[in-house]
């Protein structure tokens, strides 16, 4: 499989602090990969630089073949690299369907129109509406995005990075805070993507890393410590050391029968 | 009021507006005049405060930029009406192009300076121009007409009518933007302007936009100013104007567009005609309405009135 996403070397600082660390990795076109790690390992950072909202402090990001590293979010977006935020951010007080168009525009569209066109425009919503089925949203459509739950506008973020037909897209905690049911329900929308469509999850719930990667990534520190398929990285002494901070790392976390602590245990 | 109701209801209002000088003396008529004209400035002023979230106080930098265009063509050019109305609006336009591309950058609190900036400066140029009459302002407008070479309009319904034209196109971009992919990119800046760009959408060009479309409408209205007064000073352009241009906004509910209107009307008349009765005191009387307005009324006229029972959600 094709490289399509190429990080080299990268790093990015605040001041004295390094909160990515001279990381290199590749997204194989067409994977399900997950970038895990404990608090604090550098995962929002390394997303922020991919997403292109912070500039790295030095390193290259390729993008299918293309050097993006100081491209602009908008730039990425419009190449087909797309993020969703951990903290929802969404049109409010729009409408769902609302909220689609406005990506859905920007891809088909012509976005600054200032007059309504009755094709363009219901060609538009057609689009729009087919994301929000998508997505299991379709009946709540004329509802504004405050009325939604917390699951639904997950599920909707999900709908707006659809719109933007991306190649990659990163899931910045998508099930943080998320009831077990809506996880669920989010674990079969993202496996029912097409295979055109590359991810790379940031996650804290690792049921939900291994039933979805088929490559993971471990950051500890900043720096990439384990990088491979799940069984490599659940067999990996350095990745348990630093999930436990110890040597007898092998208690909880990746041990292969269920855990009490993990499972059920967001709510 | 539902929904289907509301063409039916622009229909009456529009028809009651056009057909208000068979009824009204030419007094009450310059009123209404003069609060479709500011009306139609407050417009502008929602379509960024309220609409795209970029509270202004500028609006009224082409308001003047409309009405010394329109008086300056009147005086050395045509009284054709319509000829003023476009070299108006085209003038507050290319103006709010030039000064939008660095005012559009800011936004918030700096953005609420910035215009304030703005609208003061032409205040000042305004004042300080002889050309354009300095601080006497600019007379000898002559009255205007609405064919070439037609008969002038000098009787308060016909000025009215011509007025009550340019607030009706006026009104119907503003309403057309704000239906139109534009509109809801605009929204979409208020809402969350993070976000955008994560959606590929460069937020500068849709302010800008924004910008120089509330531009054109405040220049219509400036050039409806002139048409209704002959006259123009820089008095018409002082920073209390922009404030209760802003406070009719509030007043009315901002982001709805009709709602400002009616704030508009309520400010006009209440500055211009209950002041009387407390001489002197009309400031002081709009400062007591916007305070009762902000208690009684926080999310304005057209807020209050909207209020649906809740429907049931769904689990």
């Amino acid at each position: 499989m094709t490289a399509l996403l190429e990080v080299q070397g990268l790093t990015l600082r605040y001041g004295a602090v390094t909160a990515v660390d001279d990381v290199t990795l590749t997204v194989a076109e067409g994977s399900r990969h997950a970038l895990i790690g404990p608090n604090g390992a550098g995962k929002s950072s390394l997303f922020s630089v991919l997403g292109g909202a912070t500039r790295a402090t030095s390193g290259t990001v390729r993008f299918g073949g293309t050097d993006i590293t100081s491209a602009d979010e908008v730039a990425r977006a419009r190449a087909g690299l797309v993020r969703t935020y951990q903290h929802s951010s969404l049109f409010l007080r729009l409408s769902v369907l609302d909220n689609v168009k406005l990506a859905v525009e920007r891809q088909s569209g012509r976005p600054l129109r200032p007059w309504p066109s009755p094709r363009a425009d219901r060609r538009v919503a057609a689009a729009a509406l087919e994301r929000l089925e998508q997505v299991g949203l379709a009946e709540r459509r004329r509802e504004p995005v405050s009325s939604l739950s917390h699951g639904e506008r997950r599920q909707l973020e999900v709908a707006l990075v659809l719109a933007c037909e991306p190649r990659l897209v990163l899931f910045d905690e998508p099930t943080a805070g998320m009831s077990a049911a809506e996880t669920t329900r989010f674990l079969e929308l993202v496996e029912g993507l097409p295979r055109e469509i590359t991810t790379v999850v940031v996650e804290h719930d690792l049921d939900v890393v291994f039933r979805l990667a088929d490559r993971i990534s471990v950051l500890a520190a900043g720096r990439l410590i384990a990088d491979g398929t799940p069984e490599e990285v659940r067999s990996d002494a350095g990745v348990n050391a630093a999930y436990l901070g110890a040597a007898d790392g092998r208690e909880a976390l990746f041990t292969d029968a269920p855990d009490p602590t993990t499972e059920g245990g967001r709510a | 009021m539902r929904r289907a109701l509301v063409p039916g209801v622009v229909v009456a209002v529009v028809l009651v507006l056009v057909a208000l000088p068979l009824f009204l003396t030419p007094y009450p008529i310059s009123l209404v005049t003069r609060i479709l004209a500011f009306g139609l400035l407050v417009v502008s002023v929602d379509l960024l405060t309220g609409v795209t979230g970029l509270p202004s106080l500028g609006q009224i930098a082409y308001f003047g930029v409309g009405a010394y265009t329109a008086g300056m063509v009147g005086v050395h050019v045509t009284d054709n009406l319509p000829v003023q109305l476009l070299a108006g609006v085209a003038l507050a336009a290319v103006a709010a192009l030039v000064t939008g591309a660095f005012v559009v950058r800011t936004s918030g609190i700096v953005f609420l300076m910035v215009t304030l900036a703005v609208g003061e400066l032409t205040h000042r140029l305004a004042d300080g121009l002889d050309a354009v009459g300095g601080s006497n302002g600019l007379a000898g407008i002559p009255p205007g007409t609405v064919l070439p070479g037609g008969e002038p309009l000098l009787i308060a319904g016909f000025v009215y009518w011509w007025v009550l034209a340019v607030f009706l196109l006026g009104m119907a971009v503003a309403l057309v933007v704000s239906r139109s992919p534009l509109g809801r990119a605009m929204r979409g800046v208020r809402e969350a302007e993070g976000r955008l760009p994560a959606l590929g959408q460069r937020t500068y060009a849709i302010k800008l936009a924004a910008f120089v479309v509330a531009g054109a409408v405040a220049g219509a209205a400036g050039t409806a100013w002139t048409a209704q007064n002959r006259f123009v000073s820089p008095g018409d352009l002082a920073f209390s104007v922009s404030a209760i241009a802003l406070l009719s906004v509030v007043l009315g509910g901002a982001g709805t567009l009709w709602g400002p209107l009616l704030g508009a009307a309520v400010v006009i008349v209440v500055r211009d005609e209950l002041a009387a009765y407390v001489a002197g005191y009309g400031e002081l009387l709009l400062g007591v309405l916007f305070v009762v307005a902000v208690y009684a009324l926080p999310r304005g006229i057209a807020g209050s009135r909207l209020r649906r029972v809740p429907s049931v959600k769904p689990a």
